[in-house]
Protein backbone atom coordinates (compact mmCIF):
# COMPACT_ATOMS: atom_id res chain seq x y z
CA UNK A 1 0.00 0.00 0.00
CA UNK A 2 1.03 3.53 -0.62
CA UNK A 3 0.50 6.12 2.04
CA UNK A 4 -1.32 9.35 2.67
CA UNK A 5 0.85 12.23 3.79
CA UNK A 6 0.77 15.97 4.28
CA UNK A 7 3.15 17.69 1.90
CA UNK A 8 3.60 21.12 0.34
CA UNK A 9 3.74 21.40 -3.42
CA UNK A 10 7.51 21.75 -3.41
CA UNK A 11 7.90 18.80 -1.06
CA UNK A 12 5.58 16.73 -3.22
CA UNK A 13 7.74 17.40 -6.26
CA UNK A 14 10.88 16.43 -4.35
CA UNK A 15 9.21 13.28 -3.03
CA UNK A 16 8.08 12.11 -6.46
CA UNK A 17 11.51 12.88 -7.89
CA UNK A 18 12.99 10.71 -5.14
CA UNK A 19 10.68 7.89 -6.15
CA UNK A 20 11.53 8.28 -9.83
CA UNK A 21 15.24 8.46 -8.93
CA UNK A 22 16.43 10.21 -12.11
CA UNK A 23 20.00 9.69 -13.30
CA UNK A 24 20.73 13.40 -13.24
CA UNK A 25 19.16 16.42 -11.57
CA UNK A 26 20.69 19.80 -12.35
CA UNK A 27 19.10 22.83 -10.75
CA UNK A 28 19.66 26.24 -9.28
CA UNK A 29 17.54 27.49 -6.38
CA UNK A 30 14.96 30.20 -6.94
CA UNK A 31 11.93 31.17 -4.89
CA UNK A 32 9.34 29.59 -4.79
CA UNK A 33 10.93 26.44 -6.26
CA UNK A 34 13.80 26.33 -3.73
CA UNK A 35 12.36 23.78 -1.32
CA UNK A 36 12.05 21.18 -4.06
CA UNK A 37 15.74 21.22 -4.86
CA UNK A 38 16.71 21.71 -1.22
CA UNK A 39 14.77 18.64 -0.14
CA UNK A 40 15.99 16.61 -3.09
CA UNK A 41 19.59 17.48 -2.23
CA UNK A 42 18.91 15.97 1.21
CA UNK A 43 17.79 12.76 -0.46
CA UNK A 44 21.04 12.79 -2.43
CA UNK A 45 23.12 13.46 0.70
CA UNK A 46 21.31 10.70 2.61
CA UNK A 47 21.85 8.21 -0.20
CA UNK A 48 18.12 7.74 -0.78
CA UNK A 49 18.62 8.23 -4.51
CA UNK A 50 21.45 7.36 -6.87
CA UNK A 51 20.96 10.62 -8.79
CA UNK A 52 23.98 12.61 -9.89
CA UNK A 53 23.06 16.08 -8.65
CA UNK A 54 24.74 18.89 -10.55
CA UNK A 55 24.90 22.09 -8.51
CA UNK A 56 25.12 24.60 -11.31
CA UNK A 57 25.78 28.33 -11.14
CA UNK A 58 22.70 29.39 -13.11
CA UNK A 59 19.54 28.07 -14.74
CA UNK A 60 21.18 28.48 -18.14
CA UNK A 61 23.68 25.89 -16.98
CA UNK A 62 21.00 23.77 -15.31
CA UNK A 63 19.21 23.20 -18.60
CA UNK A 64 22.52 22.80 -20.43
CA UNK A 65 23.54 20.07 -17.99
CA UNK A 66 20.17 18.36 -18.44
CA UNK A 67 20.60 18.42 -22.21
CA UNK A 68 24.09 16.96 -21.98
CA UNK A 69 22.88 14.27 -19.60
CA UNK A 70 19.79 13.38 -21.65
CA UNK A 71 21.81 13.23 -24.87
CA UNK A 72 24.30 10.97 -23.14
CA UNK A 73 21.45 8.61 -22.31
CA UNK A 74 20.46 9.68 -18.80
CA UNK A 75 17.03 10.56 -17.43
CA UNK A 76 17.39 14.22 -16.49
CA UNK A 77 15.23 16.55 -14.44
CA UNK A 78 15.29 20.12 -13.21
CA UNK A 79 13.06 22.65 -11.48
CA UNK A 80 12.75 26.41 -11.72
CA UNK A 81 10.56 29.51 -11.48
CA UNK A 82 10.06 32.84 -13.24
CA UNK A 83 13.37 34.61 -13.79
CA UNK A 84 15.17 31.29 -13.59
CA UNK A 85 13.11 30.02 -16.50
CA UNK A 86 13.77 33.30 -18.29
CA UNK A 87 17.51 32.87 -17.85
CA UNK A 88 17.20 29.32 -19.22
CA UNK A 89 15.39 30.54 -22.30
CA UNK A 90 17.92 29.83 -25.01
CA UNK A 91 18.50 26.29 -23.76
CA UNK A 92 14.80 25.57 -23.19
CA UNK A 93 14.29 25.72 -26.95
CA UNK A 94 17.38 23.58 -27.58
CA UNK A 95 16.09 20.80 -25.30
CA UNK A 96 12.89 20.54 -27.35
CA UNK A 97 14.66 20.88 -30.70
CA UNK A 98 17.15 18.13 -29.81
CA UNK A 99 14.13 16.00 -28.87
CA UNK A 100 15.35 15.27 -25.36
CA UNK A 101 12.60 14.23 -22.92
CA UNK A 102 13.69 16.24 -19.89
CA UNK A 103 11.14 16.77 -17.11
CA UNK A 104 11.03 20.25 -15.57
CA UNK A 105 8.98 21.29 -12.56
CA UNK A 106 8.03 24.94 -13.00
CA UNK A 107 6.67 26.70 -9.95
CA UNK A 108 4.76 29.55 -11.55
CA UNK A 109 5.88 32.97 -10.43
CA UNK A 110 5.57 36.49 -11.85
CA UNK A 111 8.42 37.82 -13.97
CA UNK A 112 10.24 40.99 -12.94
CA UNK A 113 10.04 43.97 -12.96
CA UNK A 114 9.06 45.19 -10.40
CA UNK A 115 10.28 42.22 -8.42
CA UNK A 116 7.54 39.87 -7.33
CA UNK A 117 7.99 36.35 -6.00
CA UNK A 118 4.31 35.39 -6.06
CA UNK A 119 2.23 33.46 -8.52
CA UNK A 120 1.17 34.20 -12.01
CA UNK A 121 1.61 32.24 -15.21
CA UNK A 122 3.71 34.70 -17.17
CA UNK A 123 6.84 32.54 -16.88
CA UNK A 124 5.56 29.29 -18.36
CA UNK A 125 3.12 31.03 -20.71
CA UNK A 126 6.08 32.91 -22.15
CA UNK A 127 7.63 29.54 -22.95
CA UNK A 128 4.52 28.25 -24.70
CA UNK A 129 6.13 28.30 -28.15
CA UNK A 130 9.37 26.62 -27.08
CA UNK A 131 8.32 23.14 -28.14
CA UNK A 132 7.79 21.79 -24.61
CA UNK A 133 4.71 19.93 -23.50
CA UNK A 134 3.02 21.91 -20.71
CA UNK A 135 0.91 20.35 -17.97
CA UNK A 136 -0.68 22.63 -15.34
CA UNK A 137 -1.42 21.27 -11.85
CA UNK A 138 -4.31 22.39 -9.66
CA UNK A 139 -3.01 21.03 -6.36
CA UNK A 140 -0.29 18.96 -4.67
CA UNK A 141 -1.81 15.63 -5.70
CA UNK A 142 -1.75 16.72 -9.32
CA UNK A 143 1.91 17.74 -9.05
CA UNK A 144 2.64 14.23 -7.88
CA UNK A 145 0.53 12.53 -10.53
CA UNK A 146 1.59 14.86 -13.35
CA UNK A 147 5.34 14.46 -12.79
CA UNK A 148 5.05 10.66 -12.91
CA UNK A 149 3.02 10.85 -16.11
CA UNK A 150 5.28 13.53 -17.62
CA UNK A 151 8.26 11.19 -17.58
CA UNK A 152 6.25 8.55 -19.41
CA UNK A 153 4.74 10.99 -21.92
CA UNK A 154 7.98 12.75 -22.84
CA UNK A 155 9.96 9.53 -23.25
CA UNK A 156 7.36 7.84 -25.47
CA UNK A 157 9.12 6.97 -28.74
CA UNK A 158 6.34 8.70 -30.69
CA UNK A 159 6.91 11.89 -28.72
CA UNK A 160 10.47 12.46 -27.43
CA UNK A 161 9.81 15.97 -26.18
CA UNK A 162 10.57 17.67 -22.88
CA UNK A 163 7.72 18.28 -20.45
CA UNK A 164 7.02 21.12 -18.03
CA UNK A 165 4.82 20.35 -15.06
CA UNK A 166 3.71 23.52 -13.33
CA UNK A 167 2.08 24.50 -10.08
CA UNK A 168 1.08 27.87 -8.66
CA UNK A 169 3.88 29.48 -6.67
CA UNK A 170 3.21 29.76 -2.90
CA UNK A 171 -0.51 29.07 -3.34
CA UNK A 172 0.35 25.42 -3.96
CA UNK A 173 4.14 25.20 -3.68
CA UNK A 174 4.05 26.30 -0.03
CA UNK A 175 0.65 24.96 0.94
CA UNK A 176 0.45 21.69 2.85
CA UNK A 177 -2.15 19.36 1.39
CA UNK A 178 -3.18 15.75 1.59
CA UNK A 179 -1.26 13.71 -0.96
CA UNK A 180 -1.68 10.03 -1.75
CA UNK A 181 1.67 8.46 -2.53
CA UNK A 182 2.21 5.23 -4.43
CA UNK A 183 4.86 2.75 -3.37
CA UNK A 184 8.35 3.51 -4.68
CA UNK A 185 8.46 0.31 -6.74
CA UNK A 186 5.11 1.04 -8.37
CA UNK A 187 6.31 4.47 -9.46
CA UNK A 188 9.62 3.07 -10.72
CA UNK A 189 7.86 0.31 -12.64
CA UNK A 190 5.47 2.80 -14.18
CA UNK A 191 8.16 5.16 -15.47
CA UNK A 192 10.48 2.29 -16.45
CA UNK A 193 13.99 2.99 -17.67
CA UNK A 194 14.85 5.79 -20.06
CA UNK A 195 16.42 4.38 -23.17
CA UNK A 196 17.86 6.94 -25.55
CA UNK A 197 18.11 5.36 -29.01
CA UNK A 198 21.13 7.50 -29.87
CA UNK A 199 23.15 7.99 -26.71
CA UNK A 200 26.24 10.16 -27.05
CA UNK A 201 28.21 7.80 -24.84
CA UNK A 202 27.77 4.86 -27.22
CA UNK A 203 31.25 5.08 -28.73
CA UNK A 204 30.57 2.19 -31.12
CA UNK A 205 27.83 4.18 -32.88
CA UNK A 206 28.99 7.79 -32.73
CA UNK A 207 26.33 10.44 -33.30
CA UNK A 208 26.36 14.23 -33.49
CA UNK A 209 23.87 16.37 -31.51
CA UNK A 210 23.02 19.94 -32.42
CA UNK A 211 25.03 20.46 -35.61
CA UNK A 212 24.69 23.41 -37.99
CA UNK A 213 21.36 23.18 -39.78
CA UNK A 214 20.73 25.95 -42.27
CA UNK A 215 18.08 26.75 -44.86
CA UNK A 216 18.43 23.28 -46.33
CA UNK A 217 17.15 21.17 -43.37
CA UNK A 218 16.13 23.37 -40.40
CA UNK A 219 12.59 23.73 -41.75
CA UNK A 220 12.24 19.93 -42.04
CA UNK A 221 13.37 19.51 -38.44
CA UNK A 222 10.77 22.03 -37.24
CA UNK A 223 8.12 20.11 -39.20
CA UNK A 224 9.14 16.98 -37.28
CA UNK A 225 8.55 18.85 -34.02
CA UNK A 226 5.08 19.86 -35.20
CA UNK A 227 4.41 16.20 -35.99
CA UNK A 228 5.61 15.03 -32.58
CA UNK A 229 3.34 17.57 -30.84
CA UNK A 230 0.37 16.36 -32.87
CA UNK A 231 0.87 12.85 -31.51
CA UNK A 232 1.00 14.04 -27.89
CA UNK A 233 -2.76 14.28 -27.08
CA UNK A 234 -3.38 10.57 -27.68
CA UNK A 235 -0.26 9.62 -25.71
CA UNK A 236 -1.35 11.83 -22.79
CA UNK A 237 -4.78 10.21 -22.92
CA UNK A 238 -3.23 6.72 -22.95
CA UNK A 239 -0.78 7.45 -20.13
CA UNK A 240 -3.57 9.13 -18.13
CA UNK A 241 -5.64 5.94 -18.36
CA UNK A 242 -2.70 3.67 -17.49
CA UNK A 243 -1.99 5.89 -14.51
CA UNK A 244 -5.64 5.59 -13.51
CA UNK A 245 -5.32 1.81 -13.38
CA UNK A 246 -2.29 2.19 -11.14
CA UNK A 247 -3.56 4.88 -8.80
CA UNK A 248 -7.32 5.12 -9.20
CA UNK A 249 -6.86 8.64 -10.53
CA UNK A 250 -7.43 8.80 -14.27
CA UNK A 251 -6.27 11.84 -16.24
CA UNK A 252 -7.27 13.37 -19.54
CA UNK A 253 -6.21 16.45 -21.50
CA UNK A 254 -8.54 18.58 -19.42
CA UNK A 255 -11.01 18.31 -16.59
CA UNK A 256 -14.68 19.04 -17.06
CA UNK A 257 -16.54 20.05 -13.94
CA UNK A 258 -20.32 20.13 -14.31
CA UNK A 259 -20.01 21.24 -17.94
CA UNK A 260 -22.42 18.70 -19.37
CA UNK A 261 -25.56 20.83 -19.02
CA UNK A 262 -23.78 24.12 -18.32
CA UNK A 263 -24.90 27.36 -19.94
CA UNK A 264 -22.05 29.40 -18.50
CA UNK A 265 -18.55 27.95 -18.56
CA UNK A 266 -15.37 29.37 -17.09
CA UNK A 267 -12.02 28.17 -18.44
CA UNK A 268 -9.13 28.26 -15.97
CA UNK A 269 -5.75 26.67 -15.27
CA UNK A 270 -3.84 26.00 -12.05
CA UNK A 271 -5.02 26.42 -8.47
CA UNK A 272 -7.78 28.86 -9.44
CA UNK A 273 -9.65 25.93 -10.99
CA UNK A 274 -10.19 24.69 -7.43
CA UNK A 275 -11.68 28.04 -6.39
CA UNK A 276 -13.90 28.05 -9.47
CA UNK A 277 -15.24 24.60 -8.50
CA UNK A 278 -16.47 26.01 -5.19
CA UNK A 279 -18.09 28.94 -6.99
CA UNK A 280 -19.76 26.51 -9.39
CA UNK A 281 -21.14 24.47 -6.49
CA UNK A 282 -22.57 27.56 -4.80
CA UNK A 283 -24.07 28.86 -8.05
CA UNK A 284 -25.61 25.47 -8.81
CA UNK A 285 -27.40 25.66 -5.48
CA UNK A 286 -28.81 29.00 -6.65
CA UNK A 287 -29.98 27.31 -9.84
CA UNK A 288 -27.34 28.77 -12.14
CA UNK A 289 -26.12 26.29 -14.73
CA UNK A 290 -22.44 27.00 -14.18
CA UNK A 291 -19.51 24.80 -15.21
CA UNK A 292 -15.72 24.77 -15.29
CA UNK A 293 -13.35 23.63 -17.97
CA UNK A 294 -9.94 23.15 -16.40
CA UNK A 295 -6.98 23.38 -18.72
CA UNK A 296 -4.57 20.63 -17.75
CA UNK A 297 -2.54 20.37 -20.94
CA UNK A 298 -1.88 23.76 -22.53
CA UNK A 299 0.77 22.52 -24.97
CA UNK A 300 -0.27 20.91 -27.16
CA UNK A 301 -3.55 22.80 -26.96
CA UNK A 302 -6.43 20.29 -27.14
CA UNK A 303 -8.50 22.15 -29.73
CA UNK A 304 -10.91 19.33 -30.63
CA UNK A 305 -11.84 18.45 -27.06
CA UNK A 306 -12.18 22.11 -26.05
CA UNK A 307 -14.70 22.67 -28.81
CA UNK A 308 -16.64 19.54 -27.85
CA UNK A 309 -17.00 20.73 -24.27
CA UNK A 310 -17.76 24.40 -24.97
CA UNK A 311 -19.98 23.95 -28.04
CA UNK A 312 -23.30 23.81 -26.19
CA UNK A 313 -22.63 26.64 -23.75
CA UNK A 314 -24.32 30.04 -24.02
CA UNK A 315 -21.32 32.10 -22.92
CA UNK A 316 -17.71 31.36 -21.97
CA UNK A 317 -15.21 33.30 -19.84
CA UNK A 318 -11.50 32.54 -19.83
CA UNK A 319 -9.43 33.34 -16.75
CA UNK A 320 -5.88 34.26 -17.71
CA UNK A 321 -3.21 34.61 -15.06
CA UNK A 322 -0.80 36.29 -17.48
CA UNK A 323 -0.80 39.04 -20.08
CA UNK A 324 0.23 38.82 -23.68
CA UNK A 325 1.09 42.49 -24.01
CA UNK A 326 -0.31 44.02 -27.15
CA UNK A 327 -2.38 40.95 -28.00
CA UNK A 328 -6.15 40.70 -27.94
CA UNK A 329 -6.26 39.06 -24.52
CA UNK A 330 -4.29 36.51 -22.50
CA UNK A 331 -2.69 33.34 -23.89
CA UNK A 332 -5.47 30.92 -22.89
CA UNK A 333 -8.16 33.25 -24.26
CA UNK A 334 -6.38 33.56 -27.59
CA UNK A 335 -6.24 29.77 -27.92
CA UNK A 336 -9.81 29.13 -26.80
CA UNK A 337 -11.33 31.81 -29.00
CA UNK A 338 -9.27 30.72 -31.98
CA UNK A 339 -10.32 27.10 -31.44
CA UNK A 340 -14.00 28.12 -31.48
CA UNK A 341 -13.67 30.13 -34.69
CA UNK A 342 -14.45 27.12 -36.88
CA UNK A 343 -17.64 26.34 -34.95
CA UNK A 344 -20.91 26.84 -36.79
CA UNK A 345 -22.54 28.60 -33.85
CA UNK A 346 -20.87 31.81 -32.80
CA UNK A 347 -20.27 31.61 -29.08
CA UNK A 348 -19.57 34.72 -27.00
CA UNK A 349 -16.16 34.34 -25.28
CA UNK A 350 -14.63 36.91 -22.97
CA UNK A 351 -11.33 37.13 -21.15
CA UNK A 352 -10.57 38.11 -17.57
CA UNK A 353 -6.98 38.81 -16.61
CA UNK A 354 -6.58 38.10 -12.90
CA UNK A 355 -4.14 37.28 -10.13
CA UNK A 356 -1.03 38.93 -11.53
CA UNK A 357 1.86 38.93 -9.06
CA UNK A 358 -0.04 36.66 -6.67
CA UNK A 359 -3.16 38.83 -6.27
CA UNK A 360 -5.82 36.64 -4.68
CA UNK A 361 -9.01 35.83 -6.51
CA UNK A 362 -12.04 35.13 -4.35
CA UNK A 363 -15.07 32.91 -4.80
CA UNK A 364 -17.17 36.08 -4.83
CA UNK A 365 -15.13 37.56 -7.70
CA UNK A 366 -15.52 34.36 -9.69
CA UNK A 367 -19.27 34.42 -9.05
CA UNK A 368 -19.15 37.97 -10.45
CA UNK A 369 -17.59 36.55 -13.61
CA UNK A 370 -20.50 34.10 -13.91
CA UNK A 371 -22.98 36.91 -13.34
CA UNK A 372 -21.37 38.87 -16.20
CA UNK A 373 -21.57 35.75 -18.33
CA UNK A 374 -25.28 35.50 -17.58
CA UNK A 375 -25.75 39.08 -18.83
CA UNK A 376 -23.79 38.28 -21.98
CA UNK A 377 -25.87 35.15 -22.53
CA UNK A 378 -29.11 37.08 -22.01
CA UNK A 379 -28.14 39.95 -24.31
CA UNK A 380 -26.22 37.76 -26.76
CA UNK A 381 -23.72 40.57 -26.93
CA UNK A 382 -20.20 41.16 -25.55
CA UNK A 383 -19.61 44.63 -24.19
CA UNK A 384 -16.01 44.25 -23.15
CA UNK A 385 -13.93 41.48 -24.67
CA UNK A 386 -10.98 41.65 -22.26
CA UNK A 387 -11.27 42.87 -18.69
CA UNK A 388 -9.49 42.54 -15.36
CA UNK A 389 -10.68 40.97 -12.11
CA UNK A 390 -9.33 42.15 -8.78
CA UNK A 391 -7.65 45.25 -10.15
CA UNK A 392 -7.97 48.62 -8.38
CA UNK A 393 -8.98 51.43 -10.72
CA UNK B 1 22.74 15.14 -53.64
CA UNK B 2 18.92 14.93 -53.43
CA UNK B 3 17.61 16.84 -50.45
CA UNK B 4 15.42 14.65 -48.27
CA UNK B 5 11.93 15.35 -46.90
CA UNK B 6 11.10 15.72 -43.22
CA UNK B 7 9.96 12.11 -42.87
CA UNK B 8 13.25 10.74 -44.16
CA UNK B 9 15.74 12.40 -41.85
CA UNK B 10 16.74 11.61 -38.25
CA UNK B 11 14.90 13.66 -35.62
CA UNK B 12 16.43 16.49 -33.64
CA UNK B 13 19.09 17.29 -36.23
CA UNK B 14 21.01 14.18 -35.26
CA UNK B 15 23.81 13.04 -37.52
CA UNK B 16 24.02 9.28 -37.25
CA UNK B 17 27.22 8.59 -39.12
CA UNK B 18 30.62 10.15 -38.67
CA UNK B 19 32.60 11.90 -41.41
CA UNK B 20 29.72 12.92 -43.61
CA UNK B 21 30.84 16.54 -44.00
CA UNK B 22 32.20 15.35 -47.36
CA UNK B 23 28.60 15.09 -48.59
CA UNK B 24 27.96 18.74 -47.86
CA UNK B 25 29.46 20.92 -50.54
CA UNK B 26 30.31 24.37 -49.30
CA UNK B 27 31.91 25.77 -52.48
CA UNK B 28 28.83 27.88 -53.21
CA UNK B 29 29.56 30.02 -50.12
CA UNK B 30 32.65 31.42 -51.90
CA UNK B 31 32.95 35.05 -52.96
CA UNK B 32 36.67 35.00 -53.77
CA UNK B 33 38.26 32.11 -55.68
CA UNK B 34 41.88 31.17 -55.06
CA UNK B 35 43.77 30.85 -58.35
CA UNK B 36 47.16 29.15 -58.14
CA UNK B 37 49.98 30.13 -60.48
CA UNK B 38 51.80 26.90 -61.38
CA UNK B 39 54.86 28.91 -62.51
CA UNK B 40 55.32 30.61 -59.13
CA UNK B 41 54.34 27.69 -56.85
CA UNK B 42 57.30 25.99 -55.18
CA UNK B 43 55.16 23.22 -53.64
CA UNK B 44 56.12 24.08 -50.07
CA UNK B 45 52.66 22.74 -49.01
CA UNK B 46 51.99 25.56 -46.54
CA UNK B 47 48.61 26.12 -48.19
CA UNK B 48 47.81 22.44 -47.69
CA UNK B 49 48.71 22.69 -44.01
CA UNK B 50 46.64 25.83 -43.41
CA UNK B 51 43.55 25.10 -45.51
CA UNK B 52 40.67 24.64 -43.00
CA UNK B 53 38.55 22.76 -45.55
CA UNK B 54 41.11 20.22 -46.87
CA UNK B 55 40.61 21.78 -50.28
CA UNK B 56 44.23 21.61 -51.47
CA UNK B 57 44.79 18.41 -53.43
CA UNK B 58 48.29 17.00 -53.09
CA UNK B 59 49.70 14.08 -55.04
CA UNK B 60 53.23 12.73 -54.66
CA UNK B 61 54.20 15.64 -52.47
CA UNK B 62 53.12 18.20 -55.05
CA UNK B 63 50.11 20.47 -55.18
CA UNK B 64 47.88 19.37 -58.02
CA UNK B 65 44.70 21.34 -57.68
CA UNK B 66 42.21 23.16 -55.46
CA UNK B 67 38.96 21.39 -54.62
CA UNK B 68 36.43 24.09 -55.46
CA UNK B 69 33.46 21.97 -54.32
CA UNK B 70 34.48 22.68 -50.74
CA UNK B 71 36.71 25.81 -50.83
CA UNK B 72 34.80 28.64 -49.10
CA UNK B 73 37.24 31.27 -50.35
CA UNK B 74 38.59 32.25 -46.96
CA UNK B 75 41.92 33.28 -48.48
CA UNK B 76 44.16 31.77 -45.83
CA UNK B 77 46.15 29.93 -48.53
CA UNK B 78 46.82 33.16 -50.41
CA UNK B 79 47.83 34.94 -47.20
CA UNK B 80 50.21 32.18 -46.12
CA UNK B 81 51.80 31.50 -49.53
CA UNK B 82 55.45 32.68 -49.20
CA UNK B 83 55.87 33.14 -52.94
CA UNK B 84 52.53 34.82 -53.67
CA UNK B 85 51.50 32.03 -56.01
CA UNK B 86 47.81 32.18 -55.02
CA UNK B 87 45.63 35.10 -56.00
CA UNK B 88 42.09 35.66 -54.70
CA UNK B 89 39.85 36.61 -57.62
CA UNK B 90 36.25 37.68 -57.20
CA UNK B 91 33.96 34.93 -58.53
CA UNK B 92 32.04 37.40 -60.72
CA UNK B 93 35.34 38.61 -62.30
CA UNK B 94 36.41 35.02 -62.77
CA UNK B 95 33.15 34.16 -64.54
CA UNK B 96 33.31 37.32 -66.68
CA UNK B 97 36.65 36.19 -67.98
CA UNK B 98 35.12 32.94 -69.09
CA UNK B 99 35.91 31.00 -65.96
CA UNK B 100 39.34 29.87 -67.09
Amino acid sequence: MGKIVGLTGDETAAEVMRQINPDVLAAYPITPQTETVQRFSEFVADGEVSTEMVRVESEHSAMSACIGAAAAGARAMTATSANGLALMWEIVYIAASCRLPITMFVVNRALSAPINIHCDHSDSMGARDSGWIQIYSENCQEIYDNIIQAVHIGEDKEVLLPVMVTCDGFIISHCTERVELLEDEKVRDFVGKYKNSYPLLDVDSPVTYGPLDLFDYYFEHKRQQIEAMEKVPQIIQKVGEEFGKLSGRTYSLMEEYKTEDADLIVVAAGSTAGTVKTAVEELREEGVKAGLLKIRVFRPFPVVKICQVLREAKAVAVLDRSVSFGAQGGPIFLEVRSALFEEEKRLPVVDYIYGLGGRDISIEQIKGVYRNLQKIADMGKVKKLVDCVGLRE
Amino acid sequence: MREKGWREIPIGGLILEAGNAEEYKTGAWRTFRPIRDEEKCNHCLLCWIYCPDSSIIVEDGKIRDIRYDYCKGCGICATECPVKAIKMVEESEFLKKGGE
